[in-house]
């Protein structure tokens, strides 16, 4: 499949404006549910943290630490792609998925398109902006932590900006992207394959996106856990 | 003119066309009738190349299709027009957006020379001002009107219509297959109609193929098909009281 979605390219005037909606479906859709779980799961890992930090040895800014490694490391990469593979997966999934059993697939084929290249591509390169997303995770999270710290008196917010600057490594930052381009490219694929190969019915589009959903995850939980191991090991 | 030889087609071991060879012919709008199951649709899609075969040949216009270079296959589909069972309208776009599409895909006119000829093609199919609805806000006539207009909107060489009137209402049915024939009569082009409407058989079916369990099992048009003896067409063609009824006025008026 993905060596066929590079074959016969739809013209580029077409192909252009199929990127832009993908990408306002796929990444500026996404971005209201990304925020609002990011600040939220981010006050609640701080939240844990620092109720679990009983003993006075402790110093108070491992709360900013931990939350700062806890979201760039896992949180924002792996467990916000998983929520995208129910979001975004699914959406390709139907979408695709609905054009099988309507047979619009089947229009544009008669055409001469390459159904592959003009319907997966695009996603393809859309996802490129995944990372976009992920460091707004990033950032919305260590916010959401900051807030719950702060307001819930876990900790004073200078404790938490020393917390969150104490011993930064880049390259985590670069292992979390690493994660993210790997994931995004399970997020155009997976889905796109279960959409596009489904057979049957209105009932069948509603299975393959379970199914999509299910894969998407099982992969990137397995990807996370080899490359986890190949660059931070 | 569309030529097809010897063609075989087989899912899984079970043969679903069994050596059709027939000719449909330019300029006529030829039928492709059978019970639900004897492969009408499995056929339209061997012609349309959306299946492999096994054995057997398509030849447009002399060109046998599986020899062609993949750069001539596009060419080719390039003048083939199709209307779906389901119309087939991409619903993420416009009525006028779904007719433009091929004239976007494959030509290098000029955004004014495709709106002309949106324009002209959905006059054409009697939808004047339904440029800007969405596909899901048009009635099942309509879809099929659309459907038509974006089939012939770059004037294609063939036409194929599968079921084109399938869950349309008799007078709605009618206007389609009229459409159909007069656009065939108009545009010179090779028509395939893929139907178990009766209706569209005695209206519309200067040449009809007859098909059952994957075999040719009769060829005529919709003057033959009154007096055939053929036990299998008039099985099918006249298992209604009324048809049989028309059937014996017609031979009666005739003798």
């Amino acid at each position: 499949m993905i060596a066929e979605m590079f074959r016969k390219p739809t013209k580029w005037s077409v192909m252009k404006q199929l990127i832009l909606k993908d990408v306002d479906d796929l990444i500026i859709g996404s971005l209201g549910i990304v925020a609002f779980i990011s600040f939220f799961v981010g006050g609640v890992v701080t939240i844990q943290t620092a109720l679990n930090i009983n003993n006075p040895l402790i110093p108070k800014y491992l709360v900013g630490f931990a939350t700062r490694q806890s979201i760039i490391l896992e949180f924002a990469p792996t467990f916000m792609s998983i929520i995208m593979a129910g979001k975004v997966g699914s959406f390709i999934t139907s979408s695709i998925g609905t054009m099988r059993v309507t047979e619009q697939i089947d229009a544009l084929e008669v055409m001469g398109i390459n159904a592959l290249n003009y319907l997966v591509f695009p996603k393809f390169i859309s996802m490129l902006l995944y990372p976009f997303i992920i460091s707004i995770a990033m950032f919305l999270g260590i916010l959401g932590g900051m807030a719950a710290c702060v307001y819930g008196g876990f900790s004073t917010l200078e404790d938490y900006i020393v917390g969150i600057q104490t011993d930064f490594e880049t390259f985590h930052v670069v292992y979390a992207f690493i994660k993210t381009f790997s994931f995004a490219f399970l997020l155009a694929t997976i889905p796109s394959f279960h959409g596009f190969y489904m057979k049957g019915g209105a009932l069948e589009v509603g299975k393959a996106s379970t199914t999509s959903f299910v894969w998407t995850s099982v992969a990137i939980i397995v990807l996370n856990y080899f490359l986890t191991q190949m660059l931070l090991s | 003119m569309i030529e097809v030889k010897n063609l075989h087609k087989s899912f899984g071991g079970v043969e679903v066309l069994k050596g059709i060879s027939t000719t449909f012919e330019k300029g006529k709008t030829n039928l492709i009738i059978g019970q639900s199951g004897s492969g009408k649709t499995v056929f339209l899609k061997c012609l349309l190349g959306l299946f492999d075969y096994e054995e057997g040949t398509i030849a447009y216009d002399g060109k046998i299709f599986s020899q062609l270079t993949e750069a001539e296959k596009r060419n080719m589909r390039a003048k083939i027009g199709m209307v779906f069972q389901g119309s087939a309208l991409f619903d993420s776009m416009t009525i006028a957006q779904n007719v433009m599409f091929p004239l976007k895909m494959f030509t290098k006119q000029s955004k004014s020379e495709m709106e002309d000829r949106v324009d002209f093609v959905l006059r054409r199919v009697n939808l004047d001002d339904a440029h800007n609805k969405m596909p899901s806000e048009a009635s099942g006539g309509m879809q099929k009107r659309v459907a038509i207009a974006r089939a012939i909107v770059n004037n294609p060489k063939y036409l194929f219509c599968d079921e084109p009137n399938s869950g349309l209402d008799p007078k709605t049915a009618i206007v389609i297959d009229n459409l159909i024939q007069e656009i065939t009569d108009e545009y010179q082009i090779t028509t395939v109609v893929n139907s178990h409407d009766m209706n569209s058989v005695m209206e519309i079916g200067e040449k009809i193929v007859f098909l059952k369990n994957g075999l040719k099992a009769w060829e005529g048009s919709n003057k033959t098909i009154f007096k055939t003896d053929n036990e299998v067409v008039t099985d099918f063609v006249y298992s209604s009281n009324l048809f049989k009824k028309v059937r014996k006025m017609y031979i009666d008026e005739n003798e």
